[in-house]
């Protein structure tokens, strides 16, 4: 649309054009309060996405203020870039996780690709160097083509982009659930290195410092994105396509080098990347945040077609593109350094002391805005939050399955896509480039060494929404509470989390609900176990055609390795090492793989969880595993301890596990129950490993490449061959993907 | 001995190979950007893995043409070690300092793993330290490691033993006669798809990507010794 074209001011009011925009009557007539007058096309534009949920968390504002975001180690937390944690010796890490939901449900691949692209971005423009990515997905189940192209597209754009880039994918998650059927979800999270002295923040101070564009062109791609990302979907989101980017991973590439040179000179006053609503809210928020304003002048971004109005340069979402703050004089610099990979730095702009965004095109003013109203002062709402019908159903449902088949259950969890192994997904990102990648995915938490020190990370992501969506309060302790369990099982201590909160629309009072429980959960659970909420996102409205999926808050979780000697994996590692359970089972089945796989459905109570006992023994289990009495560590999770204990064998070469199971064998072997945990340890190390750790003894490690499961009386319940076990679970994913609906 | 580690825009092994040759063989390395006109400070020239140009257009099709190519090629005709890994092998080919091609795998996907290799000839500069048939470990990731060439090429590959590691235990991409590096006809240029620098430390999975490495060292050091 030309300039000449578009609707002028009266207009836009007069037929209510702005609510296509996503704004309501009374945020247009706030706009008019703000301005003093109409606003024109340009700045409505503006205003709707800077006040999108996606931009503002207008909707979760109130809700996010209950996390705990405050530490012993938090160097910067949620508000930059990236949140960052000390680790000692000078050094930090830096990371976020964020949802490219909306996107990836349209074009698959492009979607994931800029999804990853956004948050590699994110941890470099705080100055990090990014080292490690991983990544949180929920499909439909996988049955339906459309289903099976969306798995596949979105693992070939994540993969894409992060091996071009040469950040490994070192771990992440995958489950299928009806629920994400129309509206899959797709969040990146990445990880980075920093050395303390070099964070930067997003800020634009100094009044009269220039302000630059680099990298990619303007175009016209993913104008009003992050007004689409705050809509539900419905089958009309096929015609936004054109709200979806294109990634280059290369220009990403370019501009993270040299971004990580720039950041070195002191003549960078402030960097953020143009994420959504690209110049829009970079040039806001760093103005807001430094009490600042910003003019610029629109002839002067770098464009990639002809003739983009104001209007379409504002709103652009092209990729890979920053925004930097300069000292005055010092440009020169910045260009030089930036053309040595081939990239151009361009002022396109400065600082001013009056707190405005101010846009000049073709010699006029076409913009005229306050910063803080776009950015710090935009509208926050509470919503009404209402107890749905369904909890207070599932609350007196107590449900028991009916096992008859230990060994054939057994196999058949091991089949269930959200157990089965990933290697089709994992084997198609480069989790090894840069070489630090100590333990790949396929473990409990991925772990990548920090070069130059014995120090490592431990990272990853979790999420059991089915737990959360039956009781999201207990189910959000429970997502904080896995992630840290994969973290101690790996040998590290859990430092901080990021979060990324994917809910359906928070108009509905049912759904609002589940978040502020989640979140209360998610607090306690950040509180007892003293990982504070450094970063995170929000995705609501994860809805089609008015179904929402299962509440999804994706917890994002680093730990540190003190030293690379307490590295652990869940594997078993030698014949003769003693299998140990740490916690009692319960006859817990809400929302388990094993209800799913009986009834077709999950419904009743999620499992319970008592976070002291939680804390109390991931204290214990990584005391002893840093007393180096521990040869594998692994959490049990989905399927009960027989999916545990058979996970624990499908990487050991030729080992098998002889266990002796007395009690309730249902509940035994498959039941969810929380805080509980295989370790093997060698008989030398029994003695010490008991001091430290109260955990039952139920079995060894064998050579006889066979899980025997034992009852009291001495018969075998379960007896399969690993080999067996492995090409079932193994052979899952590709079978489903290969299989013809 | 020193190596060159040479940088193109968007490689992305080029840190993993300096710090195998810095850290775990222990000779002097440097990074030497793609626009160098000049390598005879050099006594070996590794190309890194990565996606140079972001594989537009094909994978190295645009990276031949940087201006450490000249250098590069000089190089070689001098006798001096030249190593390509993955991007960096599919750029010697697209350079032409070794024959053949590479197209997508035939899975059409990007595949990271760990493979097995046979060791085909040991009578070269990159291998004398390996057992001739000795089968190593060494990790792949590539989405376009299909090698391919035409039949008279491939004699002589096979007739002048230029063929020097095959894929072991499964061929993960496709590849000719299950081709995973070749060597030019004077022995000095190796182009291979796995990536040896991603296995020179047990902690990481493999260390048996170090003995090449250590091969060429001590090609170096005897030529060296006789020639100084």
């Amino acid at each position: 649309m030309s300039l000449l074209l578009e609707p002028s001011p009266t207009t836009i009011k007069e037929e209510k054009l702005y609510r296509e925009m996503g704004l309501t009557d009374e945020e247009f007539a706030m706009v008019e309060r703000i301005l003093g007058r109409l606003p024109n096309y340009t700045e409505i534009g503006i205003f709707s996405v800077m006040w999108s949920e996606h931009c503002s968390y207008k909707n979760s504002k109130p809700v996010l203020k209950k996390f705990p975001t405050e530490g012993e180690h938090v160097l910067q937390g949620p508000g930059e870039g990236a949140g960052i944690v000390d680790i000692g010796d000078g050094l930090a890490v830096a990371f976020k996780i964020e949802s490219h939901n909306h996107p990836s449900a349209i074009e698959p691949y492009q979607g994931a690709a800029t999804g990853v692209g956004g948050i590699i971005r994110d941890v470099f423009s705080m100055g990090a160097r990014p080292i490690a990515l991983l990544n949180s997905l929920r499909f439909g189940e996988l049955t339906s083509p459309r289903v099976k192209y969306l798995f596949e597209h979105v693992v070939a754009g994540i993969a894409g982009y992060g091996n071009c880039v040469g950040i490994p994918t070192v771990g992440g998650e995958v489950q299928f659930d009806a629920a994400y059927e129309g509206n899959p979800l797709v969040n990146a999270m990445c990880v980075g290195l920093i050395r303390h002295e070099d964070i930067q923040r997003g800020v634009a101070s100094g009044v009269g410092n220039t302000v630059m564009y680099v990298g990619a062109k303007t175009g016209r791609d993913g104008i009003h994105g992050a007004t689409f990302a705050s809509e539900e979907l419905t089958e009309a989101s096929e015609a936004k396509r054109p709200a979806v980017q294109v990634g280059d991973p290369f220009m990403e590439k370019l501009l993270l080098e040299a971004c990580l040179e720039v950041v070195k000179s002191d003549a960078l006053v402030g960097i953020q990347d143009m994420g959504a609503a690209g110049l829009t809210s970079s040039s806001a928020e760093m103005a807001s945040k430094a009490g600042v304003g910003i003019e610029m002048n629109l002839d002067l971004v770098p464009q990639r077609e002809a003739g983009m109005t104001p209007y379409e340069m504002m709103l652009s979402e092209s990729q890979e593109r920053m925004l930097l703050v300069v000292k005055k004089g010092r440009e020169q610099e910045i260009c030089d350094l930036f053309a040595k990979y081939g990239l151009e730095a361009k002022a396109i702009g400065k600082v001013t002391d009056d707190k405005m965004l101010r846009l000049y095109f073709h010699g006029e003013v076409v913009a005229e805005i306050p910063v803080d109203a776009l950015a710090k002062d935009a509208p926050v709402y509470h919503k009404p939050s209402a107890e749905p019908a369904y909890y207070r159903e599932f609350q007196q449902i107590d449900y028991v399955p009916h096992v008859e088949n230990y060994e054939e259950t057994l196999l058949s969890l091991l089949a269930q896509p959200t157990i089965a192994s990933k290697e089709w997904v994992y084997d198609q990102y480069d989790y090894m480039v840069r070489t630090n990648t100590v333990v790949a995915p396929g473990s409990d938490a991925a772990v990548v060494r920090i070069r130059g020190t014995k120090k490592a990370l431990a990272m990853t992501t979790d999420c059991n929404s089915r737990y959360i969506y039956l009781d999201p309060e207990t189910g959000g302790k429970i997502a904080v509470a896995e992630a840290a369990r994969n973290v101690v099982c790996s040998g590290a201590k859990p430092l901080a989390i990021t979060d990324c909160l994917n809910f359906g629309s928070p108009e509905k009072p049912e759904i609002f609900w589940q978040l502020e429980k989640a979140v209360d959960g998610m607090s306690a659970a950040c509180r007892t176990l003293a990982t504070p909420v450094i970063s995170g996102n929000v995705s609501l409205y994860n809805e089609t055609n008015g179904e929402a999926v299962y509440p999804t808050p994706v917890v994002g979780m680093v730990g540190l390795v003190e030293h690379l000697d307490h590295v652990t994996t869940q594997t078993f590692k030698q014949a003769g090492d003693i299998i140990y359970v740490i916690g009692e089972a319960k006859q817990e089945f809400g929302g388990s793989e094993l209800q799913k796989l009986l009834e077709g459905r999950i419904f009743g109570k999620a499992p319970s969880i008592d976070l002291e006992v939680e804390a109390q023994r991931q204290q214990a289990l990584l005391a002893a595993i840093r007393a180096g009495v521990v040869a594998s560590a692994h959490d049990v999770a989905e399927g009960g301890l027989s999916v545990a204990l058979a996970e624990c064998l499908m990487n050991a070469n030729g080992l098998g596990a002889k266990v002796t199971i007395s009690g309730d064998l249902a509940a035994e072997l498959f039941s969810e129950t929380q805080s509980r945990f295989v370790v093997s340890v060698k008989k030398e190390h029994q003695a010490t490993f008991e001091q430290l750790v109260e955990a039952k003894k139920i079995g060894e490690v064998t050579d006889e490449g066979t899980l025997r499961i034992e009852n009291e009386h001495g018969e075998a319940v379960v007896n399969l061959s690993v080999e067996q076990m492995r090409s079932v679970w193994k052979g899952a994913i590709p079978c489903l993907l290969k299989s013809k609906a | 001995m020193k190596f060159a580690v040479i940088v193109f825009p968007g490689s992305n092994c080029d840190v993993d190979m300096y710090h195998a040759i810095k850290d775990e063989l222990g000779e002097e390395v440097a990074y030497v950007w793609h626009d160098a006109d000049n390598l005879d400070e050099f006594d070996g020239i590794l190309l890194p893995g990565g996606f140079s140009y972001g594989d537009y257009l094909r994978s190295g099709a645009i990276a031949r043409f940087s201006n450490v190519m000249k250098a590069i090629q000089k190089a070689a005709d001098e006798g001096k070690p030249v190593l390509g890994v993955c991007n960096g092998f599919q750029i010697l080919l697209e350079a032409g300092l070794l024959p053949g091609a590479m197209r997508r795998n035939n899975s059409l996907k990007f595949i990271c793993r760990p493979v097995t290799l046979r060791v085909e000839n040991n009578e070269t500069m990159f291998t004398s330290l390996y057992e001739l048939g000795e089968v190593i470990t060494i990790p792949i990731a590539h989405g376009e490691g299909n090698y391919y060439c035409d039949e008279e090429t491939l004699t002589k590959l096979i007739e002048n033993r230029q063929i020097i590691f095959r894929y072991h235990d499964e061929n993960p991409n496709g590849s000719l006669e299950n081709i995973a590096g070749i060597m030019n006809e004077t022995g000095n240029v190796l182009g291979m798809m796995p990536h040896p620098e991603r296995a020179v430390d047990a902690l990481l999975g493999s260390a048996d990507g170090l003995k090449l490495f250590q091969s060429i060292v001590k090609y170096w050091r005897v030529k060296h010794v006789v020639t100084s």
